[in-house]
């Protein structure tokens, strides 16, 4: 018990310092994460986590299942306050922001939950239409929103399922109707929390493919959360591994699957 | 037991703090109101049904219960008077809460409670509509204007149940019937009774989308929800009522 607490302390400094000699400070951050902690009662789930993604970047962050890879990024936007820590995006601090500064930046963030969180009292178009209804600023529509909810529709090839609800809908395309309920805002950053899990591999390749469509046509800038291996090779420019609470890791994919820590080999390992 | 008791008062606290949040949020912009019209059509339309059958078997047994009593005393004729009072100050009120509890209250609590744990909360939330508002707010109003509604709709049913034993049985006229009936009924007995409706409205949406919104993680958090969100609010309807009994009794000496 003691000296596996030990381990764990030698482990977090360690990951500072890679931490440190990692940043790029030439390039343009829209998320920064600094020495966030969080906890639920005793279990210490974020312990002190550093991250960075930069503007037009695809970051994957990687992580067992349970390691708090979805509270990290609940905490981004909000959804769960951090006990600690500092927690950037686009330049404001989350933590001090009121609500309507944040439902504004939240309008630029898009979100892609780990079960799709469609709203299955609502239709497909509703779905769509839900997150404009306090947006119409931003989108400059007044009256007929149809053509932007074709449009989103279109771009993850579900338009024939406009009046549709979410429950005669598969798990596959739910996940893209979400993708599409994610971009109808036109998002500068999107994160997706575990965009395939619970797919089989064609669809899984398929939602894949969508988000670097995605990438290419609007040049956002993606935090992509996964513990498919597959997933991050295909997807990632760099990656960060989640273990212990903290930023164990960080490199490309191919620096990470040639490391000869125990704890990164053992994401790569078949 | 001191467990229990523990869990008594922190339920309790929080439920205090989830009713003041209500009246924050439901007189501040923006406001749903196409929601609340949605939800109180949708409440109305769930319970009716359930509402007017139970109404029409407890005016119908009631009334055939005490009528052998009521002749022994030789008092028949002052039937109409002791159902018409007991239905529409007690028995009206009281049955349709606990109806709408079990129907209404466990309603709310899987349908949030599932909301919570497909996170559909969270997405409205960072879709820039505030979920308590849109969620919570339209239902618990939804359901204190509709509780009285359907109040009158029940007690109606009831009395006329109960008309329908005395004219099979005894010959009495609908008319004279509801003739009896609302000339014993005073604003003392209806002024109450509708009061409290409200209050059981109140307590019956507090309660369910309480035990949603706050539902554990998983699908046995949904069951629970449910589940105790129709116990807590069927408790609460007899707790408002022993409440609401007392103050009437200080404003119309019963
Ligand atoms: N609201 C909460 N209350 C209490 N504990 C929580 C809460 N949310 C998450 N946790 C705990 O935090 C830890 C991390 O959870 P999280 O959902 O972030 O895992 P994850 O990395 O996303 O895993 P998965 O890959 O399975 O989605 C878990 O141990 C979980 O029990
Ligand atoms: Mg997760």
């Amino acid at each position: 018990m003691n000296s596996d607490l030990m381990e764990k302390d030698t482990s977090i400094a360690l990951a500072k310092e890679k931490w440190k000699s990692n940043t790029d400070t030439n390039r343009k951050a829209v998320i920064r994460i600094k020495d966030v902690r969080k906890s639920f009662g005793d279990n210490h789930v974020l312990n002190g986590f550093n991250m960075e993604l930069y503007e037009g970047e695809n970051l994957v962050v990687m992580g067992k299942s349970g390691s708090g890879k979805s509270v990290m990024i609940k905490c981004l936007v909000g959804l769960i306050a951090a006990d600690s820590g500092y927690i950037e995006v686009m330049g404001k601090e989350i933590a001090t922001l009121d609500r309507q500064t944040l439902d504004e930046l939240r309008s630029d963030i898009g979100f892609l939950f780990q079960g799709s969180a469609l709203y299955d009292s609502m239709t497909v178009r509703e779905n769509l239409e839900f997150p404009m209804r306090r947006h119409r600023e931003k989108l400059g529509v007044v009256s007929d929103t149809t053509p932007l909810v074709i449009e989103a529709l279109e771009n993850v090839g579900l338009a024939h399922t406009l009046d549709l609800m979410p429950a005669e809908l598969s798990g596959g395309m739910k996940r893209r109707v979400a993708l599409a309920r994610t971009l109808i805002l036109k998002p500068k950053i999107i994160l997706y929390d575990e965009p395939t899990s619970g797919l089989d591999p064609i669809t899984a390749k398929e939602i894949i493919e969508l988000m670097r469509s995605i990438q290419k046509k609007y040049g956002t800038s993606s935090l992509i959360i996964t513990h498919d291996v597959d997933c991050a090779r295909v997807i990632s420019e760099r990656m960060i591994l989640l273990v212990d609470g903290i930023n164990y890791a960080q490199g490309t994919y191919s620096e990470l699957s040639a490391s000869t820590d125990a704890k990164v080999e053992a994401f790569f390992k078949k | 037991m001191t467990h229990q008791v523990k869990q008594f008062f922190v339920q309790a606290g929080e439920l205090s703090s989830f009713a003041s949040r209500f009246f924050k949020e439901a007189f501040t912009p923006p406001f749903e109101f196409k929601e609340l019209l949605r939800q109180c059509y949708q409440m109305g339309n769930r319970s009716f049904v359930l509402v007017g059958v139970t109404g029409f078997i407890i005016g119908l047994v009631l009334t055939l219960q005490s009528r052998p009593t009521m002749i022994q005393f030789g008092a028949v004729s002052w039937m109409p008077n002791m159902v018409g009072i007991s239905i529409v100050r007690e028995i009206g009120p009281v049955i349709t809460a606990l109806i709408c509890a079990g129907r209404i209250a466990s309603g709310i609590g899987a349908e949030l409670g599932s909301m919570r744990v497909t996170e559909q909360i969270d997405a409205m939330e960072v879709s820039g509509t505030n979920p308590f508002k849109y969620l919570v707010v339209t239902r618990v109003m939804a359901t204190t204007l509709m509780l009285p509604l359907l109040v009158i709709f029940g007690d109606l049913i009831a009395l006329y149940g109960s008309a329908l034993v005395e004219n099979l049985k005894g010959n009495v006229s609908f008319q004279l019937y509801f003739n009896t009936v609302f000339n014993a009924l005073t604003f003392g007995d209806l002024i109450p009774a509708t009061i409290k409706s409200f209050f059981f409205g109140f307590v019956i949406g507090l309660v369910g989308c309480f035990k949603g919104y706050y539902s554990k993680k998983g699908t046995a958090g949904v069951g629970i929800a449910a589940n105790t969100a129709v116990v807590m609010a069927s408790l609460l309807v007899f707790v408002v009522d022993f409440i609401a009994v007392f103050v009437s009794d200080i404003f119309y000496e019963l």
